[in-house]
Order: structure tokens, then C-alpha cells, then sequence
């Protein structure tokens, strides 16, 4: 009775899932990545000290000062490898604060039911409505101005934003017969959120969680511009974009050279989210529709 | 013998519902006696299904288990009962996690229900594929290479895998074609047969209930309208509503 | 005559595989056909494309004319007058084929208004009509409704009615009652057969069940990964299949059958 028909004459078979590489994706790589280089490279060298002030105000790129200098004399190139690092580790960070509490506040609200889980979606959207910019005026007032605290406001606010994302789509997998199964099969809620829920909302979070990378690397450069971020001497992007306004129609460069990162660093990782779509998109591979 | 698993006047409801989904239930599944619950949708079906899984638990009336009541909080007894009572779906596009490979899936009662570690339970799968006529290399692979007749194979390897006395099936072969439907029937036939496996199936084919159970209950709104032995029911239908059902069946000129 | 002429029909997929191939049948006004295969046979792209229907990204060569106009190729313009007109189809799932924003009277009063330009009180009337010709109880209760508010089997009563309401020479039913239950099944089969006879409407009749088939259709055309197979009268194709395919297909609805009445033999 075994090797009956149906196991021969079938459709044919789909490749096993491969790792598909997408135009878009080594796009967004490639320009995240220059950045991502000037910040490494930023750990371990800098053409001059961040307070240097050696250069002469407002100087011109060339003479030894690629992008030439600020108000204060200090090279723009430096603080612009200082700033992509603060760029870096505010969009991890706060990607980083808006998973770990985002996760974990979605799977609680999509197990959740009656009143609990009025509760916590109410919660949420109050989360969401909130300002960001309130927001990290109370952790700023409540800690300091640093980029911990940017951080810790702007993973917050987006926290909310992940875990709605989080609970839709695990109250999704959670009607799927597979996790009966797992229950029949006697496996706990705690292993098979991990080993069947995590992995089947995984592709749909990852591209998120790229979007809120791109979003908290401007929230940031919005709360240094309006001093609320990294304080000096660190150079933040928005800090640079603040100082070089009152100087930008007679040098131009330390409003630009910013602003042009940011642009490239943004896009960059929205492309890195647009091609993981298409790659990790589990609905393209093997489905009968 | 005691029936291993048990219904006694058992009504369910859904939450926040005025009114039971199901009640009145006594039923009983002893073993090597295959039961069929036959009844349309809306019949309460799927609420006895997972009453019978303890995925549910009754607001009247007990689920027994080898002549005892069903404690979800007894983790032994929860252990006995999941290993002792499996299911196959319906769908067996839905029933197979995507992103694990069919060895993984087919591993997952032995793991869970830690009977076996990952290197233990490995020759077990290796034997559960090969038993539902798959073949070896299946275990590598992901669900979505295989064909609907073939997940469902998979979903019945996985179900048997760790030798349970009762196979509860959902719709087993309902969201197959009719050759496939034929092969998977004969597969749990011969499970029946060579494992003394018992099948409580929920089903609207008629023609399946015959082919694979001894005994058949007929549900209408929530109620058994009818039971006893598949022949006695379904050569002399008692109630009106099961003449209906049998009159219904299309058959071929 | 002939209502609906296929020949030499071919579908590809956007990639350029073959999924129906070489494909030759017709229809006669008035004659019921049916189209039999599995998943994956290609049965149902085949009534897409009769009617233009196809996914965007698909290929048809060949020639499908419905009566006298050329679907292959035709412009949107054309095949929405064709549509409804001169064949109107009902699918497997009514829950996806309705509006479920709409209620299900003005599904109907549509297309009865654009046949016979009825307005008010005589549409209503004529709306109530055609749900009370398909069998629907209170059909002033069910106009009202949206579909996601009354049963499987009401929802596809009414797609049928919407179907109906046309007067189309040719019904197109692809696998009408597999998401029903089996009483239900019958009443639906019982009314199609009925009705379309009633108007001498053709039928193409798409299905996996060579039981359900048989039910509403003289003639079938056996489909495998989108070729025909085999062609004949129903009686001839159960009875004495020809080719290994058809023979496989009627054995294992024979089988099934068989134990049923074994266990149901007095």
C-alpha cells in the first residue's frame, strides 16, 4: 500500500527555501554599510579629536580638513564619523528596547482575553498617541540628557507601535492548526510560542523592526537638534544640523554633510526592509494558492 | 473494559454564549472500537473534538480518561492522556508548521512529551515516515514540497509516531482528492488493523465513516440523535435526520 | 448550436509553464458538460478562461468562442458585456464571490435592473422573485441581510440567483457545492438541475466528484495536468472507462461507495 500514486505524480516540487538575494536588499546593504564604516572606523581612529579646535572657524574642505570645519574650529568629517556612531547605536538601541518590550507586551496581549486584553490594546494606543517628543522630555526630566535616554524614549514609543504589530500577527498563528498540534503533542505554551509562534512571525517582524531603525535614526537627530539627545562634545547629526543653521548660507557643508547621511542612512535601511520582505516573504514559496 | 475515552452527559458552550454548543453528551470509545461523529456544520463537531482533546473543558458533565476524570492540572495524567490520545486534522495546510522541517515536525510529541531526545527519537521518525509510506529523505525537507495526500501522510506519521491507543481525526481526508482520499483511508485502515490503533473520527463523508468505523454517533444541533454500531445506523436509520444524511450521499449512476 | 466552441486552448503560467494544454471541447445551447479532474488538473483556469478571468501574468492561446464572440484576446470592454449576458458563473466559495459590504438584495437588483431595466417597486419584487426561485425562505429577510449573515447554503442560493438573474444561455458552476454540507449539497444539486432545465440553459459543470457531476450533467470530459483525457457520456465514462486515468478516478469512488453500502446493506 505504500508508494501509492499521489506520491509519484504530484506537482513538482519546490526548491528547498533558499536565501534569495534582491537587488534592493544589497542596495540598502551597500549604503548602510558605508555608514556603518565610517562609524567602525570611528572606534578606532578619528583624523582629529572631537574638541580640536585647531582648524580654524568655518574653514573650507581641502587644506587638511576634508569638509572643512565648524564655528568652533572643529573638522566636520570627525564629527560626522562621530555622529554615525550615535546614528548606529541609537537606531539599535532603540530597536533593541522597542523588541524586547514590544515582543513580549504582543504575545501577553494576543494570549490575553476579556478584560486583560482591553486593558492592554487600550494601553497600547495610548502608548501610540503619546508624543514622542513629551515622552523624552519626561525621561530627560527624569534622567538627563544623554543618548540613554533619547534612546530608552524613542524604543519606548515605538515599543507600542511593535507591539501591536506583534499581537495581530501571533493572534494570527495562534489559529493556525499547527499549534493545536503542538498542544496535543503535549508541548508547552512557553516552547511552542518559541519554537512554532516566534519563527512564523519572524520574517513579518524583522522588516519592521528595519522601518523602526530608519525611523528611530531620525528621532534621534530630531531630539539632538532640539537638545535633547547626546550632549556635547558628542556629535550628533541633529546637534551638527542645529549649530551649522545659523551659518548655512555662508558654509553650507556642515548642514549638508549631515543631512546627506542621514538621507543615505535612511534609505539604506528602508531598502534593507523592502528586500527582506521579498526574501523572507514565506507566502512566494510553496503555497498552493 | 473500561472505555478509554468517556463522555458523560457532557455540555459546552462558548464563552460569553447563552447558549451550549453541545449537550446532553454520553459517549464512549472503547478500545479497538472505532467511532465515527457524523453531523453537519453547526453540528458541534469540532466542540466534541476538542472536548475530547481537553483543549476544552466541559461546563457540564466529565471527560474520563482510562475511567478517569480529565485534570488539565494533573501533569502526569495530562502526560499519559497526550501520549495515549493523538489527532490528524483537517487541514493539512494549516496542521504543518512551514518553517520546520518534517523531521522536526514528526519529532515533536516525542520531544515534548519527553519520551525521547533529539538523537533518540530520530529512528522512531525514520519509522513513522516509512509507515505512512513516505520515504526516508522526507525528513529533511519542508511541507511546502510535499502534496496535500502526502502533509496529511506527515500529519498521520507525527500522530503515530509515539504509539498512541487513540487517533482522533478531524475531516482526515476531506481536503483531499478522491484517488488521494482512497489511499489515505486504506492507510488508516491498515493502521487499525496492524497497530490496534482506534479512530474516533468527526466526519460528513458517510462513505469514509463506513469504510473505517465500527460504531457511529449522528449529531444534530448539539445532540446525538442517534448511536450504535455504523451498520445498525447506517443500513437502519433510526431518526430522520440520518435518513436524511444517507439520502444526501451522491452517488455515481 | 453551438454556444460555446474551445479548441486548441492553452494556458501557461507567467514563468511559461504549461497549465492546460491543447485543450478542444464545445457546448451546445441547452446541452450540460461537465469538467472533471483533480487539483491541479487545470479544470478550473479552463472556465476562467472561457470567460477572460484569468490572473494577470498568465498566457491563453487557442480559441474560445462564446456564442460567436472570441474570448481569447478580446478586449475587457467586449468581455464585460459577454459576461452575465451570455454565461454567468458561480464559484465554490459564496462568502469571496459576494459583496459583503453590500446586502445581498442590491447583489441581485444589479444585474436584474441592467437586463430588464426595471426601477423601485417592480425591481424589489423582481429581486424577491428571483431569491423565492431559488428556493431562499423569506426572501424579504434574506434581501436584507449581508451575506456574512445567513448560512453557507443560503449564501451560494443566492450567488446562484445572482447568476440567474441574467438569463445567461450558459450557467458556469465551478465546484458550487464542495464547501457544503451534504444535505445541503443535495438541495443545491436538485435545484441547479431543475432550474437550468426549466430555461434550457447550458451547463459547464466544474468538479472533482464524479458523483456530484453525474448529478447535474449528461456528458463529461475527464481532465489530468491540464490535458484531456477522456470524453463521453456519463454513463459510459462510470460504466466503461477507457483510459487508465478515468479507470483509476471511478475506482476510488467505487471503492468509497462500496463500503457504504456493505455497512448500510440491510
Amino acid at each position: 500500500m505504500t508508494t501509492p500514486t499521489d506520491l509519484l505524480a504530484t506537482e513538482p516540487r519546490a526548491k528547498r527555501p533558499t536565501r534569495r538575494t534582491s537587488v534592493t536588499l544589497t542596495a540598502g546593504a551597500v549604503l548602510t554599510g558605508l555608514v556603518a564604516l565610517l562609524a567602525l572606523v570611528s572606534l578606532l581612529w578619528l583624523p582629529y579629536g572631537p574638541d580640536d579646535t585647531s582648524g580654524g572657524r568655518l574653514a573650507g574642505p581641502g587644506d587638511g580638513h576634508l569638509l572643512g570645519t565648524d564655528k568652533l574650529g572643529r573638522d566636520l568629517f570627525t564629527q560626522l564619523m562621530t555622529g554615525s556612531r550615535i546614528a548606529f547605536g541609537a537606531g539599535l538601541g532603540s530597536v533593541a528596547v522597542a523588541a524586547l518590550i514590544g515582543v513580549t507586551l504582543g504575545v501577553l496581549a494576543a494570549f490575553a482575553q476579556g478584560w486583560l486584553d482591553d486593558t492592554l490594546s487600550a494601553f497600547l494606543d495610548i502608548l501610540i498617541a503619546f508624543p514622542t517628543l513629551l515622552l523624552a522630555m519626561l525621561v530627560v526630566a527624569a534622567r538627563s540628557a544623554t543618548l540613554g535616554s533619547a534612546v530608552l524614549a524613542i524604543g519606548l514609543a515605538q515599543s507600542a507601535v511593535v507591539a501591536r504589530l506583534v499581537r495581530i500577527l501571533v493572534k494570527r498563528v495562534l489559529t493556525q492548526d499547527y499549534i493545536t498540534a503542538a498542544r496535543t503533542s503535549g508541548t508547552s505554551w512557553p516552547r511552542t510560542v518559541a519554537g512554532h509562534v516566534l519563527p512564523n512571525i519572524w520574517p513579518t517582524l524583522v522588516v519592521n523592526l528595519a522601518l523602526q531603525f530608519g525611523l528611530a535614526v531620525l528621532a534621534e537627530a530630531g531630539l539632538s537638534y532640539l537638545g535633547l539627545g547626546a550632549p556635547p562634545p558628542n556629535a550628533s547629526w541633529g546637534r551638527m544640523l542645529q549649530e551649522a543653521q545659523a551659518t548655512f548660507t555662508t558654509a553650507p557643508a556642515g548642514a549638508l554633510a549631515p543631512g546627506v547621511l542621514l538621507v543615505l542612512l535612511v534609505i539604506g535601511v528602508n531598502l534593507i526592509a523592502d528586500g527582506l520582505r521579498d526574501v523572507l516573504d514565506p507566502a512566494g514559496r510553496g503555497r498552493r494558492s | 473494559m473500561t472505555p478509554v475515552l468517556e463522555l458523560t452527559g457532557v455540555a459546552a458552550r462558548y464563552r460569553g454564549a447563552r447558549t451550549d454548543v453541545v449537550s446532553g453528551i454520553s459517549l464512549a470509545v472503547r478500545p479497538g472500537e472505532s467511532l465515527a461523529l457524523v453531523g453537519e456544520s453547526g453540528a458541534g463537531k469540532t466542540t466534541l473534538l476538542r472536548l475530547l482533546l481537553g483543549l476544552a473543558r466541559p461546563t457540564a458533565g466529565e471527560v474520563r480518561f482510562d475511567g478517569a476524570p480529565l485534570a488539565p492540572r494533573d501533569r502526569e495524567q495530562m502526560r499519559r492522556f497526550r501520549r495515549g490520545v493523538q489527532c490528524v486534522f483537517q487541514d493539512p495546510y494549516s496542521s504543518l508548521d512551514p518553517r520546520r522541517r518534517v523531521g522536526a515536525i514528526v519529532a515533536e510529541p516525542l520531544r515534548s512529551l519527553g519520551l525521547d531526545s533529539r538523537a533518540g527519537a530520530a529512528p522512531k521518525v525514520a519509522a513513522a515516515l516509512e509507515g505512512v509510506g513516505l520515504p526516508a529523505d522526507a525528513a529533511e525537507r519542508y511541507p511546502h514540497e510535499f502534496s496535500g495526500g502526502q502533509r496529511q501522510r506527515i500529519a498521520i506519521a507525527r500522530a503515530t509516531v509515539c504509539d498512541p491507543r487513540v487517533l482522533l481525526a478531524d475531516e482526515p481526508v476531506s481536503a483531499l482528492d478522491v484517488t488521494t482520499r482512497v489511499k489515505v483511508v486504506e492507510l488508516l485502515a491498515e493502521l487499525k488493523r496492524e497497530r490496534g490503533l482506534t479512530l474516533v473520527m468527526v466526519s460528513h463523508d458517510l462513505s469514509v465513516v463506513a469504510s473505517l468505523c465500527e460504531r457511529t454517533a449522528v449529531l444534530e444541533h448539539g445532540r446525538i440523535v442517534e448511536q450504535g454500531t455504523t451498520a445498525q445506523v447506517l443500513g437502519a436509520p433510526g431518526h430522520p435526520y440520518t435518513r436524511r444524511l444517507l439520502d444526501s450521499v451522491p452517488r455515481l449512476p | 448550436m453551438t454556444l460555446l466552441d474551445v479548441s486548441g486552448l492553452t494556458v501557461r503560467a507567467a514563468g511559461g509553464r504549461a497549465l492546460v494544454t491543447d485543450l478542444s471541447f464545445t457546448v451546445d445551447s441547452g446541452e450540460r458538460l461537465g469538467l472533471i479532474g483533480e487539483s491541479g488538473s487545470g479544470k478550473s483556469l479552463t472556465t476562467l478562461a472561457v470567460l477572460g478571468l484569468l490572473p494577470e501574468g498568465m498566457t491563453v492561446t487557442g480559441s474560445a468562442v462564446l456564442a460567436g464572440t472570441q474570448v481569447v484576446g478580446a478586449p475587457e470592454k467586449r468581455l464585460t458585456a459577454l459576461r452575465g449576458r451570455d454565461a454567468a458563473v458561480v464559484f465554490q466559495e459564496p462568502l469571496t464571490a459576494l459583496d459583503p459590504l453590500m446586502r445581498v438584495g442590491r447583489q441581485i437588483a444589479g444585474p436584474l435592473a441592467r437586463r430588464t431595466g426595471l426601477k423601485g417597486r417592480a425591481l424589489r419584487d423582481a429581486t424577491y422573485e428571483a431569491l423565492d426561485r431559488v428556493r431562499l425562505p423569506e426572501p424579504g429577510r434574506v434581501a436584507r441581510a449581508f451575506p456574512h449573515e445567513i448560512s453557507g447554503g443560503q449564501r451560494q442560493r443566492v450567488a446562484l440567483a445572482a447568476a440567474l438573474a441574467c438569463e445567461p444561455a450558459l450557467l458556469i458552476a465551478d465546484e458550487p457545492t464542495t464547501a457544503l454540507d451534504v444535505s445541503v449539497q443535495a438541495e443545491m444539486l436538485d435545484l441547479i438541475d431543475t432550474l437550468v432545465r426549466e430555461r434550457e440553459m447550458a451547463v459547464l459543470f466544474v468538479s472533482h466528484d464524479l458523483a456530484v457531476v453525474a448529478k447535474v450533467t449528461d456528458r463529461v470530459l475527464v481532465m489530468k495536468d491540464g490535458r484531456a483525457v477522456e470524453e463521453g457520456a456519463v454513463r459510459d465514462i462510470v460504466g466503461a472507462p477507457r483510459e487508465a486515468y478515468t479507470r483509476d478516478l471511478v475506482a476510488s469512488a467505487r471503492a468509497l461507495e462500496s463500503a457504504l453500502d456493505l455497512r448500510s446493506a440491510p
